[in-house]
């Protein structure tokens, strides 16, 4: 039996969409006093599959006497195929991202990726919120690019410690959005301020989704405010990974479902979730 | 062309390569065409719905790491009705893993899946068996024989004991499976293992106790997989902390018929295909013709002394 001619009868081709690749780092500079960015060559094909709310998952290098052995997922913070380009923005706060800071133009850097299910705008969604904290706006960032893309209207509440540290500001005036800041030192991030500012856009221009990341705070005020006014929305959750890919089981977290708590994998059934069934923690 | 099939008793594999249960799902077909392996093997499944072991679920240790997932499971019939099917797609075999609570539980898994679509099944006897204390059933060499023989007379299809590194008995308790039925030994599942933080004092595992997998594994699983294959005469599948090509060349030197690659594929998707391709090429440019001329060619015949001090260890 030949077994090319039988596989080309009964086989259902599987395309791989998730590459393994080693990329080249174009530049991985300090962009303020917290965070880097990491700026990759990256291929079309590779670019051409990646979706706001993906990750992808680094072998971070064993440099400077940092030995990390599993990946990490890092969430997508800017995707261009026509410049074939992927950047990633990250606070160095442990073992994996210490090892990438020591990575410099020309060295490379092996990514996993795209992965895992990205931000909903559903066809009817005129008016998108999105509400996050310091590097939860990293994962939000390609949201705006694609609200552009796509013509629609975008609010970004960004919330900070101080204004030297309010990330994508510019990033998201540049895509035509409207920003409101908050921060700590100003006194202007307290959940009520928060929930006045998102009131009064819901009142005056109406909200037809949110979005969010990185705060547990953040989460409980917009799920209060998503079921008051009936408005949907979506949360970017975070878990220690292992393969990233859905088959070790290791990063899920609690939803609600209907009536019942179920656990679901970051990973694979997110990171993006419904915001209504995320649990705070 | 190098001859990379290998017979697992009755089963012929195309490449001695497979994965490591727990390491492998349907997932995986998004990075490479999963036809390229030798078998295809589930992550364990039991009868009915399991949520599995609170998080974190995993954490590294120096170049390895340590797991405590608790076997989450939809249950049997999930499996059956969506898990299969997706397989049916390949050529590979589906060698499908199941555990039990019990025995008898176990026996009736192992019946369940014994339908068409289904090559072979690996009875993950390294589970705790709630009726000996939490105990699993591989730690010793009469609860092994008692289970495979129930697990023998549940099925027609070939039996592969997945057995466990905490044991002190490893050829005692290899030839009690060998003896009620097993047609395969998968030498071996992760060992018993900890991690503190030492800043939090809390274990890093949530359910403070995980299973050791990765590179830190590999001598261990490696002598055991040379002491099976030498206490039994079915065919040993090695597994444990294997990320090479040189890592299966080790297992099979030892008398491995085949091997099982697990965590190496967290770290690198594509360590399967790529340890195919360099197996050929190693083969090749050693001047052989099939992959089962390196299978136990293991040198020892003139090291009894260090034989007689491995059997007298654990």
């Amino acid at each position: 039996m030949n077994a090319a001619l039988k596989l080309g009868d009964v086989r259902e081709a599987i395309k791989p969409v998730v590459f393994e690749r080693d990329l080249q780092i174009i530049s991985n500079v300090q962009v303020n006093g917290e965070y880097r960015q990491m700026v990759l060559k990256a291929p079309r094909e590779m670019l051409e599959q990646c979706r706001a709310g993906q990750f992808f998952h680094l072998l971070c290098p064993q440099l400077g006497g940092e030995n990390p052995y599993l990946r990490r997922p890092m969430s997508i913070y800017g995707f261009y195929p026509d410049k074939g380009e992927l950047h990633f923005l990250y606070k160095v706060t442990g073992e994996g991202t210490r090892a990438l800071a020591h990575l410099g133009a020309g060295d490379t850097l092996n990514v996993l990726g795209p992965l895992g299910r990205g931000f909903t705008i559903a066809d009817n969604w005129q008016h998108l919120v999105l509400v996050a904290r310091g590097v939860g706006l990293a994962t939000l960032a390609p949201l705006a690019l694609e609200a552009n893309r796509l013509g629609r209207k975008l609010t970004a509440i960004c919330s900070a410690r101080s204004d030297d540290v309010l990330m994508s500001v510019h990033y998201f005036r540049s895509l035509g959005a409207n920003v409101v800041t908050v921060t700590d030192a100003e006194g202007t991030s307290s959940i009520e301020n928060l929930e006045a500012i998102i009131e009064g856009l819901i009142a005056e221009e109406g909200v037809d989704a949110f979005y969010t990341c990185g705060s547990n705070r953040i989460l409980r005020l917009l799920q209060r405010i998503g079921e008051k006014h009936e408005i949907p929305g979506e949360i970017a959750l975070e878990q220690q990974m292992a393969c990233g890919l859905g088959m070790c089981h290791c990063c899920v977290r609690p939803f609600r479902k209907e009536d019942r708590v179920v656990n679901l994998r970051v990973c694979r059934e997110g990171p993006v979730f419904d915001m209504q069934e995320a649990m705070p923690w | 062309m190098v001859d990379l099939t290998v017979d697992v008793g009755s089963l012929r594999l195309k490449n001695p390569i497979m994965p490591a249960s727990g390491t492998f799902s349907e997932d995986l077909a998004d990075v490479f065409d999963l036809d390229l392996l030798g078998a295809h093997v589930t992550k364990t499944i039991t009868r009915g719905w399991r949520d599995g072991n609170p998080t974190p679920r995993v954490c590294e240790v120096s170049g390895s790491m340590l797991n405590s997932i608790g076997i989450p499971s939809k249950g049997v019939g999930y499996f059956i009705e969506r898990v299969i099917p997706f397989y049916k797609r390949y050529e590979t075999p589906l060698v499908v893993s199941i555990s039990g609570n019990t025995a008898d539980e176990f026996a009736t898994l192992c019946s369940e899946v014994s339908v068409d679509g289904v090559a072979a099944i690996e009875v993950n006897i390294s589970c705790p068996n709630i009726e000996e204390d939490g105990k699993a059933f591989a730690i010793r060499p009469s609860s092994t024989f008692d289970v495979m023989t129930k697990l023998r007379k549940a099925t027609h299809l070939p039996l592969w004991a997945k057995l466990t590194p905490n044991t002190g008995e490893t050829p005692e308790v290899a030839r009690a499976a060998e003896d009620a039925g097993a047609d395969a030994l998968v030498v071996a599942n992760t060992i018993l293992a900890m991690a503190i933080d030492i800043n939090t004092r809390r274990p890093k595992l949530g359910n403070l106790m995980g299973g050791l997998s990765g590179p830190s594994l590999k001598p261990i699983a490696l002598r055991m997989a040379y002491q099976c294959a030498r206490a039994t005469k079915i065919p040993v599948i090695g597994c444990g902390g294997i990320s090479s090509v040189e890592d299966v060349l080790e297992f099979l030197i030892a008398g491995a018929t085949a091997v099982q690659v697990g965590t190496a594929t967290f770290i690198h998707p594509l360590a399967m295909p790529r340890i195919i391709d360099e197996l050929a090429a190693w083969l090749a440019r050693h001047g052989y013709s099939s992959v089962k001329d390196v299978i136990g060619s293991v040198i020892d015949d003139e090291q009894k002394a260090g034989v007689v001090f491995m059997e007298a260890a654990p």
